[in-house]
């Protein structure tokens, strides 16, 4: 598994900048499965982060598509 | 002069500066001139309250109790030819940002959800130089479909520096304001951006004026400007004569030139928003991004009692904001009116 805010394993590492509060303002931008970087789109109260491979994540944590 | 004679000085010049700020902005409306707003700049932090009930006033005089609400969205995300160094979109840096493009149907329904929070306001923002056909069209349509879906909101546009042509164009659109951000000092443009000059960013402002359509332009604090250059930056501002100033606190972006920046601190960002209001009495003066890591929700409320009459709700152009409730809550907790587009037409 991947962090989805620096995209590097997320077993290795303290992660410290991805726990902080700028991350808290941060979407995913890595793909959790792989480390694709995503095509991510904030909308005014949401946002939803596709990766080419895993499919789609949205704000309302239900991944919309997975192949 | 010694330099105990210098704070000497400084120290009387700040004891006399709120009382002047009382009779020239409060009472007249006359906005502080640059060095006057580097002495509210300087002021000790415990005078800071006595600053923000002053640039209140001044905004509840001048301005009037309402607020108004607005959210943005990115119509066009990454992949910005510019080199702006706070910017994760820009595609010389890299950030994690990848370019994306908004269809209508998710630009119509990012102006419901604005809508629905009471907001007056609704602004489509791209990540460009400036807009081409192919973005001017999509800009086009999706105004339309936002009108075919029954949503009165007003439409607001930023998308770079524009021609007078492109000028035309939007406002032929129904577009009302048009945002383009000075971003900061004339003196520290050449130390953030590289690519354009502030003096392009100043000549679209002025032809969005002279078209007739609002304009709205104000930056980033936070991005290595000395005290001196965020006086120079408000009376630039003022002179300008914008309808609408946005301030942003920097949020240190991943892969850009400014991600190990530290945020500003708190009281250093409220003395700078209560500055900005003496130096611009009228000018609705709007909290952005950043204010979430900056201020807190704290902070928050004491800058919309310190000269803030304007607030974007939910989240931001890549980054996320607090949910637009809190905002709406907040505003009830301080019995501030939220402005109804029957006041702003």
């Amino acid at each position: 598994m991947y962090c989805v805010h620096c995209g590097k394993p997320s077993a290795a590492g303290d992660h410290l900048p991805c726990r902080g509060g700028r991350a808290a303002l941060e979407p995913p931008r890595y793909c959790a499965e792989c480390a694709r970087r995503m095509v991510v789109q904030v909308t005014p109260a949401g946002w939803s982060a596709r990766c080419s491979r895993h499919g789609e994540l949205t704000s309302a944590g239900v991944p919309a598509m997975t192949d | 002069m010694t330099a105990a004679a210098e704070r000497t000085q400084d120290a009387n010049l700040a004891g006399d500066i709120l009382a002047i700020a009382r009779e020239q902005v409060l009472e007249r409306g006359v906005g502080l001139a640059e060095e006057q707003v580097l002495a509210v700049l300087r002021l000790a932090d415990d005078r800071l309250d006595d600053l923000l009930a002053l640039a209140h006033d001044v905004r509840m005089r001048w301005c009037g109790p309402e607020v108004e609400v607005e959210g943005i969205v990115s119509l066009k995300t990454g992949g910005c030819p510019e080199d702006c160094h706070f910017c994760s979109q820009s595609g010389r840096f890299p950030t994690p940002v990848r370019s994306a493009w908004l269809d209508i149907p998710g630009l119509v329904k990012a102006a419901r959800q604005t809508k629905a929070t009471g907001a007056t306001e609704f602004c489509i923002v791209a990540a460009v130089r400036g807009p081409d056909k192919r973005l001017l069209s999509q800009v086009r349509d999706g105004v339309k479909a936002i009108r075919e879906d029954g949503n009165d909101i007003q439409i607001a546009c930023s998308l770079g520096m524009l021609t007078q042509e492109q000028v035309d164009e939007l406002v032929a659109m129904g577009v009302h304001r048009y945002n383009h951000n000075l971003e900061t000092a004339r003196s520290n443009f050449a130390n953030v951006v590289t690519t354009h000059s502030w003096e392009e960013r100043w000549d679209t402002l002025r032809m969005v004026a002279e078209a007739g359509m609002e304009v709205c332009s104000g930056g980033i604090l936070g991005m290595g400007e000395t005290e001196e250059q965020r006086a120079e930056f408000a009376v630039q501002l003022a002179e300008l004569d914008p309808h609408e100033v946005p301030m942003n606190f920097l949020i240190p972006q991943p892969g850009t030139p400014y991600e190990d920046h530290e945020p500003i601190g708190g009281r250093e960002a409220l003395k700078i928003v209560a500055a900005f209001r003496l130096a611009m009495p009228r000018t609705m003066l709007r909290f952005a991004g950043g204010r979430e890591l900056t201020l807190g929700d704290l902070g928050a409320e004491k800058g919309m009692l310190g000269g803030v009459n304007a607030i974007i709700v939910g989240n931001y152009l890549t980054n996320l904001g607090r949910p637009a409730q809190q905002d709406l809550d907040m505003l009830e907790g301080l019995k501030m009116p939220i402005k109804a587009i029957s006041d702003t037409i």
